[in-house]
């Protein structure tokens, strides 16, 4: 080892062992926003020698306030570039493996073979329990991070003969009844505090250093510093889990009617007549949005049949085509007489085809 | 008794703790387990009913619906949260 990592292995209960055994290390992360860019930006300077980096997202203004690795210059620029190249610079000993692409039920077992650990720095729950079960059926640890408001919770799962994200909450809760990031709010530096302490969790789960974090889900509350550690054991039934489920999604009976953002701009190019809602906040909306939108929030659809003219088809988009998807089948349901479609990835997608 | 409410469940409620009676004057029943409190808390917050997973701890512990709750137990709602 090199003098580079001096000020940690001169530490003993560290040392040339723990370093050597960082080196070694393949860590899987999934997610580059508030908790993945902490956790890649110290597991990379303290030398953990694979890192694996997973997103499809490019980098927006409103990511600024908390994923700090991002500068206004790397706007519309895609994460997995940004990150990669930024890494590289900090650690050029690291190997980066980029996964151009958002963890799904046919690539997860594929991808997370491969690695020793994973980090779960996502944002929605099915692809936390997407990466729960899939690390129990190959019988990898992760360190789990999530945030709500002014609170983080952080667990390693599934480490050794330890509980999984199950054994703390069996169900997955459906799609409208806990608020994501983009509706709740997140205040900028919590999910650093978080990010960085599930970087901790990781170098201990690698080198065999300190007490890891398993079989207590650790919750902290930055109102007032209140740090609460709730201890539970493993249900031996989610240790069994031997295939994945066929759907992570909520399951739809009906196919919901969409339009990918290519085919989306060709007819907006075009002469045809159309309307467009935009179902996010009147805040988010107010930054950015399409020109021929119209902004009706997602809790304020009722206000939907004074704002537009009924005979023409309606398209609705929102950030990244979750709340657009929800608000097709509201309105589907109330004007069973419109047409309507929802634009797939939403303003995500529409940015990397109309700068 | 007093219960500590995070996430999701904080925003229900609208504060970030709440007071469960431990003797009645009015005849409502006491709750004295788990399942009972959770019961008595979606009487008054509906909303509470609708989530599908939603961890109670008890002293620091979680606890399974059939454990039984007293005055002096520590309480904590602890809902998945999502957000990254």
């Amino acid at each position: 080892m090199n003098s580079r990592y001096i000020r940690q292995t001169s530490l003993r209960d560290f040392g040339e062992n723990g370093q050597a055994k960082l080196f070694k290390a393949k860590v899987l992360v999934v997610g580059l926003g508030g908790l993945g860019l902490p956790v890649l930006q110290y597991l990379n300077a303290m030398g953990v020698g694979t890192l694996g980096l997973m997103d499809q997202d490019v980098v927006e203004m409103h990511n600024l306030q908390r994923q700090v690795l991002y500068t206004e210059k790397d706007l519309g620029k895609l994460k997995l570039e940004v990150v990669h190249n930024k890494l590289t610079a900090q650690n050029s000993q690291t190997t980066f493996k980029t996964h151009d692409t958002f963890l799904t039920k046919e690539n997860a077992l594929k991808v997370i073979e491969k690695y020793d650990l994973v980090v779960d720095a996502t944002d929605n729950f099915p692809t936390r329990y997407l990466i729960n079960d899939a690390c129990v059926i190959l019988n990898k640890p992760f360190v789990y991070g999530a945030l709500h408001g002014f609170e983080g919770h952080i667990s390693v799962f599934n480490y050794n003969n330890g509980p999984t994200y199950r054994c703390l909450y069996p169900e997955m809760p459906n799609a409208e009844e806990i608020p994501n990031c983009n509706e709740n709010g997140v205040l900028g530096v919590i999910p650093g505090i978080m990010g960085t302490l599930q970087a901790l969790e990781a170098v201990k789960v690698l080198t065999g250093v300190g007490e890891v974090l398993s079989g207590k889900l650790m919750v902290y509350n930055g109102l007032n510093q209140f740090v609460s550690k709730i201890s539970f054991k493993t249900i031996p039934e989610n240790k069994k889990i031997t295939r994945l489920q066929d759907f992570y999604e909520p399951v739809e009976c009906d196919v919901i009617p969409s339009i990918g953002v290519n085919a989306f701009q060709t007819l907006r190019q075009s002469k045809e007549k159309y309307t467009l809602i935009d179902v996010r906040t009147t805040e988010e909306f107010d930054q950015s949005h399409l020109n021929e939108a119209i902004n009706v929030p997602l809790d304020n659809l009722d206000n939907f049949e004074r704002q537009i003219s009924t005979d023409k088809e309606v398209y609705i988009i929102c950030q990244s085509g979750k709340r657009s998807e929800l608000a097709l089948k509201h309105l589907q349901t109330a004007y069973p007489n419109l047409t309507f479609y929802h634009i797939l990835g939403g303003m995500n997608k529409m940015m990397t085809v109309c700068p | 008794m007093t219960i500590l409410l995070f996430g999701i469940t904080k925003d229900i409620v609208g504060s970030s703790t709440l007071s469960v009676p431990t003797s009645s004057v009015t005849g409502r029943k006491i709750p004295k387990t788990v399942k009972e409190l959770k019961q008595f808390l979606g009487e008054t917050y509906p909303e509470l009913n609708k989530l599908s997973s939603l961890a109670v701890a008890v002293n620091n512990a979680y606890a399974e619906d059939s454990e039984t709750i007293n005055s002096y137990d520590e309480i904590a709602l602890i809902p998945p949260v999502s957000g990254g």
